[in-house]
């Protein structure tokens, strides 16, 4: 019990709002537990970061977070976010979301989020499938899964979010997964430091909605199976495309720290504004 | 900068970001649409010059988003649209309902259904004001008539969704949004403004839902220290999300006692010559210019005619209605619609009293003749 009381990381929980509400073998709390674990390390100040997410089950997660935040609508949580970071640059803002509601609902949010290159970090708890309402495919569903939506098999093509970020101009980007937890710590400590907007997609179980139905649970299967297929991104490069067949690649993706941010350019607009209405 | 204590021109919609910006509005997020679009685009000017910001998101959906982040974090914030793009910031505007999010949303109307009359007046919002978004809520309106009433409404607009920690609609039409006419701005030092109650901090946990001013909750500002939840489920006094029946039903009740218990201080009507009426006109926005004209005329005539202008659309004035109209012979309710507020006017009167309704879609206006004659042909 001392070992649990003296946990560098419980600061960063509202304690009275455990235990979570996901299911039993669900990789979010692996997830939010390596955000706050990169929280500690960059040494964020609680009192002037605040945390936003959309609706779902990993938009539940500002809830347990002991920092100013915001539960949104489905989809929106970038849009409020850029409000925020407008409104007070000085603040830290990160987002989270799932795959539902930063890939679909969201996707517009998305990629003009990247293109104006503003100073949030983005992760997408991304499980393949809508959990919330029960197992609804997703964008981020591969093609022949089953699931309540697609009883037939998924016939739609699932996005590469992490190219699809770089593609929209995210000028910080990189994928990990609940199974490599050092390697997701480190990009989202990355992405807090870098100046300007930070996508991780982070790669979760659903075993109750997506792995049971599809027969690839329990949970730690499904864990292992990240292990199985995942590519470190240097190592991707010297593969061929048809070795990276079913392959996930994870890593840092792109980080170009020399982007004008936003928020800065905006700055400099105001200094332009008040120069020529005073000429 | 603009010039102020003498008379200068200007538009309607220029005058809505003016007085927005002399209240002290620092944040405006929109979408480019006729016939709001001049808005946006002196807010994109002037802001900056205010050390305000000014951003064009995606899509209206994120301006109003934007919008109610903004103000979370503090700023006085404002977004401006027409009817395609009010139906799309319904989503967040319930959301700024629920979670006491204050900011004022401009509409400025044209003719619909769908992308309708782009360029064209129409009064067809005003229900869709009062129940666009879904559930339950309360919705504050105000309508003015005038460029120059533009520029006042629009503070009072902020001072309420101050106040009340509530968004408020300014219901502009594009008769007055794009009409261009003398004004006399005010000396900014002369304005009241008001601006949201800030908590204390104190030893006690902080409860930022709970009502602290009546019915009105001390919310802090993001990045204050408070570090507080804000959801658009409904929540508790803590700002966690319940599914305690009874604590949901409360909060949806306080929500529209709030708006309830500050009537009298956000309701305003402009009355004509109703003291010996017989006959009344029954208008808002720019169509009421039309009604003045015809009321003026009709009594040169021997009519004896008045104008009732509710300012404030929502609440619906019952008491003012009942009051000045209920003696009457008859009202005519003249609106760039089919007969929406018709319904509510019928509805405080009862039966005792004629109501006709003089009602026009297509994009052409309501004429001072369509209406004088619809005055003369009272029984």
């Amino acid at each position: 019990m001392a070992e649990v009381q003296n946990n560098p990381i419980l600061k960063y929980f509202r304690a009275s709002k455990l235990p979570h509400i996901w299911c039993p073998g669900c990789g979010h709390g692996i997830l939010m537990g390596a955000l706050v674990r990169a929280i500690d390390k960059v040494g964020l100040d609680q009192d002037r970061t605040v945390i936003v997410s959309g609706i779902g089950c990993s938009s539940r997660a500002p809830g347990y977070l002991n920092f100013d935040t915001l539960h949104t609508t489905h989809g929106r949580a970038l849009a409020f976010a850029t409000g925020i970071k407008l409104a007070r640059p000085e603040l830290k803002v990160i987002v989270l979301g799932g795959d539902g509601d930063i890939a679909a609902i969201g996707g517009n949010h998305l990629i003009h989020a990247c293109r104006r290159n503003i100073d949030l970090l983005l992760i997408c708890f991304n499980n393949s499938i809508y959990g919330m309402t029960s197992g609804q495919y997703s964008p981020m569903t591969p093609t022949g899964r089953l699931a309540t939506t697609a009883p037939y098999g998924n016939i739609d093509r699932p996005f590469d979010l992490c190219q699809l970020a770089a593609a929209a101009g995210a000028t910080y980007v990189g994928r990990a997964t609940s199974y490599h937890v050092t390697l997701l710590i480190e990009l989202i400590a990355k992405g807090l430091k870098h100046k300007g907007f930070a996508f991780i997609d982070a790669l979760s179980q659903c075993p109750t909605y997506y792995g049971r139905r599809n027969k690839l649970g329990p949970s730690v299967k499904m864990m292992e199976w990240f292990k199985e297929v995942c590519i470190p991104v240097g190592a991707a490069k010297k593969m061929t495309p048809e070795q990276l067949r079913d392959k996930i690649v994870i890593g840092e993706m792109v980080n170009t720290p020399d982007v004008p941010e936003y928020t800065e350019e905006y700055e400099k607009v105001k200094a332009r504004a008040k120069e020529m209405s005073a000429g | 900068m603009v010039k102020t204590g003498k008379g200068i021109l200007m538009q309607g919609n220029e005058a809505c970001a003016e007085g927005a910006i002399a209240c002290g509005m620092r944040f405006f997020a929109g979408y480019p649409i006729t016939p709001s679009t001049e808005i946006a685009e002196l807010c994109a000017l002037r802001l900056p010059q205010e050390g305000g910001v000014f951003i064009q998101m995606e899509d209206e959906l994120s301006s109003m988003a934007a919008v109610v982040g903004a103000s979370l974090a503090g700023a006085k914030a404002m977004t401006a649209t027409s009817g395609p793009g009010f139906s799309l910031k319904q989503e967040n505007i319930g959301f700024a309902c629920m979670a006491e999010v204050p900011c004022v949303v401009v509409n400025v109307q044209r003719v619909g259904p769908s992308t309708g009359m782009p360029t064209s007046p129409a009064q067809g919002d005003v229900m869709q004001v009062r129940w666009g978004t879904h559930g339950d809520h309360p919705m504050i309106a105000l309508c003015p008539w005038s460029v120059q009433e533009t520029y006042n409404i629009v503070i009072r607009c902020f001072n309420i969704a101050e106040t009340l920690r509530t968004p408020v609609i300014l219901l502009m039409d594009e008769i007055v949004g794009h009409l261009r006419e003398k004004v006399v701005l005010p000396d900014p030092s002369t304005l009241t403004i008001v601006s949201r109650r800030k908590p204390q901090k104190s030893s006690l946990p902080y409860l930022p839902y709970k009502p602290v001013y009546g019915d009105v909750p001390a919310i802090a500002d993001y990045g204050d220290g408070f570090r507080f939840h804000v959801t658009g489920l409904s929540h508790d006094y803590t700002g966690f999300p319940t599914n305690d029946a009874n604590v949901a039903a409360e909060e949806i009740k306080r929500l529209h006692r709030k708006v309830q218990a500050a009537r009298n201080e956000i309701t305003f009507v402009h009355k004509y010559r109703l003291e010996d009426a017989e006959i009344a006109v029954f208008a808002y926005g720019g169509v009421a210019r039309s009604a003045m004209e015809a009321v003026m005329r009709a009594r040169e005539q021997g009519i004896r005619a008045g104008l009732f202008r509710p300012i404030t659309i929502w609440p619906f004035p019952e008491e003012e209605v009942r009051q000045s109209l209920g003696a009457l012979k008859a009202v005519v309710v003249a609106e760039l619609n089919l007969g929406q507020m018709r319904l509510e006017v019928e509805r405080c009167l009862g039966k005792g009293i004629e109501v006709i309704g003089l009602n026009r879609v297509g994009g052409q206006i309501i004429t001072p003749d369509d209406i004088l004659e619809t005055l003369r042909g009272v029984k």
